[in-house]
């Protein structure tokens, strides 16, 4: 699969209009000499597939492939200075959605004759309707303006700071993405779950449950919110796979984050291939991994997909 | 009186709805004693599954109304709290569900369900819940109970849930057993032994069971009363024998001939009930079966009273007043 997506996004960059490689590397008003052979050395004179065969070896085998931008940049330290930070921004959100949203929407289904049922709804639409780039800039104006010299004075300035460098550094300076981040996310998770629930709540098994005499907290936790499970892992798994291949670009931009999202947005402006090549194998690894994780604990949370 | 096990007075259940109030039940009144077995037919939405499901305190809709008296043990069991129900239910009046398929979570496996049945009502650990969960699939009759024990319900056939349903709702040796259509989701082999386990579980375990159904074939495997329902009334309430024989009330007669017997000459077709069932939205005054009934004339538009001899078997019907006077 990885290998088609490749040829993929090969073909279609060079069957883009306009798009001639050797014409960015050797910069504007080159004459046809140079250009000759700046084609020569970055392969662009050989037939498509010999150029493709070399992308990928200079990619994966020779791990020294170079920007057609940036004066032959090496792609593969972009990239790797570029991942931590997403995987960072995005576990940690992924961590407080999940924790908020589960929290949330068991509580809302479970108190679905009371206030709290609508209170947590209305939270839910606040959540999955501000927009992240809105949200990023309000909590910026907040927390860097001018109450950063009184009440925000621990909120780092904008940027990532490696886990390596510095932990608490870190933390910092990623608490207010994650949250911004993870508010969209907690708002349809939130959503999602009370309405699963609500639904399984009609189901027979619960009914036998209540016939068993078991109290609807018990009902509530160990049974409807158990299944519901099933599904909130399946969403988990495409919204995961997909952060962590570079959806989190606004969050990134926003917030000064050297991260994957911003990367591929960078290559793609520049029309500039190896990276763009790069970032676009890394992202459909990760959703290829996201996946097969979600495939194992699928196998682990619903026995009916476990083979016999 | 004292050794009626559950004494069901007056009950009515209605649902307020957009449309207007359904009458679910009406005026149900019945009872049952220790050891006994009672049939409840009827064809669907005659408030039979409504009426064991008011028994049970299971009516949870705002928009319901259940009113009357359920004794059970003397007690009443409409005036006691959640809490107090919940106690009871699982215990002392256990239920089977129609569809085995679904009657249990499928992410916990058949010990876990039964372990939880026990310890929702007992102090037992863990260890011992399993072993006695295995002792009870044994009873029922599953082969291998210590390998099936740890296995999930999508792994168990349908009968074999059925059983296992059957072995964890018995656990607690309940008093009674009430049991909605427990062989119509299944094999007409299966039923059969579905309903001698039954049976057989009755007398080990020395419970009473109602068993509601629209087969007529259960009925007559399993009861010694039978109790007919029709539009949320009872409309004839006898023991198994004289009704099979002396089917009074036409509704009753009626069902009679559309099950195939082996006793009769095969006739080109079997006969059925004309008509659709009443609405429970727009009760029809008078007797609800009148539209369908080919016995109706004038008197019928009034509501038959339920004629009950000593034993209170009997029928509501105006063939059975008229005749008593004539």
């Amino acid at each position: 699969m990885l290998v088609s997506i490749s040829i993929l996004v090969f073909l279609i960059f060079f069957a883009t209009p306009g798009v001639d490689p050797a014409a960015r590397i050797a910069g504007r008003n080159a004459d046809q000499l140079t250009l000759q052979q700046v084609r020569a050395t970055f392969d662009l004179d050989k037939p498509i597939h010999i150029r493709y065969v070399s992308m990928m070896k200079h990619l994966f085998i020779d791990r020294d492939l170079t920007s057609y931008v940036n004066r032959g940049a090496e792609v593969w330290p972009q990239l790797t200075q570029a991942i931590p930070a997403t995987l960072s921004l995005v576990f940690g959100a992924a961590l407080i959605w999940l924790v908020l949203g589960l929290a949330l929407g068991i509580t809302a289904a479970g108190m679905r004759k009371s206030w709290v049922d609508p209170a947590i709804g209305i939270i839910g639409i606040i959540g999955v309707s501000l927009p992240v780039y809105w949200l990023g800039e309000v909590v910026n104006l907040i927390t860097q303006g001018r109450l950063h010299a009184t009440l925000f004075r621990w909120v780092p300035p904008l940027g990532y700071v490696p886990f390596t460098e510095s932990p608490g550094g870190w933390f910092l300076a990623l608490l207010f993405p994650w949250l911004t981040l993870s508010l969209l996310y907690a708002g349809i998770y939130i959503r999602v779950v009370r309405s699963e629930i609500v639904g399984l709540m009609q189901e027979d098994y619960i009914k036998t449950e209540r016939a068993k005499g078991a109290g609807e907290k018990r009902i509530l936790i160990k049974h409807a919110s158990r299944m519901s499970l099933i599904t909130v892992v399946s969403l988990f798994g495409l919204d995961f796979g997909a952060l962590v291949g570079g959806s989190a670009l606004l969050t990134e931009v926003v917030f000064g984050i050297q991260g994957v999202g911003r990367l591929t947005f960078t290559a793609l402006q520049n029309f500039d291939l190896p990276l763009i090549m790069a970032t676009v194998m890394y992202a459909a690894f990760f959703i290829v991994i996201a996946n097969a994780v979600v495939d194992l604990v699928y196998a682990w949370i619903d026995p009916r997909v476990r083979r016999g | 009186m004292a050794e009626k096990l559950l004494e069901v007075k007056n009950l009515c259940v209605s649902f307020k709805t957009r449309k207007g109030v359904v009458r679910a039940v009406n005026n149900l009144s019945f009872s049952i004693n220790h050891g006994e077995v009672l049939g409840i037919v009827g064809e669907s939405g005659s408030g039979k599954s409504v009426s064991m499901s008011a028994v049970m305190g299971l009516i949870k809709d705002e928009n319901a109304e259940v009113t009357g008296e359920v004794l059970f043990n003397g007690e009443d069991l409409l005036k006691k709290s959640d809490e107090e129900l919940r106690a009871i239910r699982g215990k002392d009046i256990a239920m089977v569900f129609q569809d085995p398929m679904t009657a249990l979570t499928p992410v916990y496996t058949i010990g876990w369900h039964i372990r939880e049945q026990l310890q929702l009502h007992s102090n037992i650990s863990d260890k011992d819940a399993k072993a006695r969960a295995i002792e009870l699939l044994e009873e029922v009759g599953i082969p291998d109970p210590a390998k099936r024990v740890n296995q999930y319900p999508h792994e168990f056939s349908g009968g074999m849930r059925q059983r296992a349903i059957i072995a964890m709702a018995l656990s607690l040796n309940p008093k009674l057993l009430i049991a909605d259509e427990p062989t119509t989701a299944l094999d007409v082999t299966i039923q059969a032994q579905i309903l001698d386990l039954l049976e057989r579980l009755r007398k080990t375990h020395d419970s009473s069971i109602i068993i509601i159904t629209h087969d007529m074939g259960v009925i007559s495997e399993l009861s010694s009363e039978v109790l007919v329902m029709y539009a949320g009334r009872m409309v004839e309430r006898s023991t198994k024998s004289s009704l099979f024989a002396y089917p009074q009330h036409p509704y009753t007669k009626g069902l009679m001939n559309s099950v195939p017997r082996v006793d009769r000459a095969r006739t080109s077709r079997l006969e059925t009930i004309s008509g659709q069932p009443a609405s429970l939205l727009n009760l029809p005054s008078g007797c609800a079966f009148r539209s369908r009934c080919s016995s109706a004339h004038a008197a019928c538009t009034e509501q038959p009273v339920f004629t009950a001899d000593s034993n209170g078997y009997g029928a509501a019907c105006f063939l059975l007043i008229e005749g008593a006077r004539s």
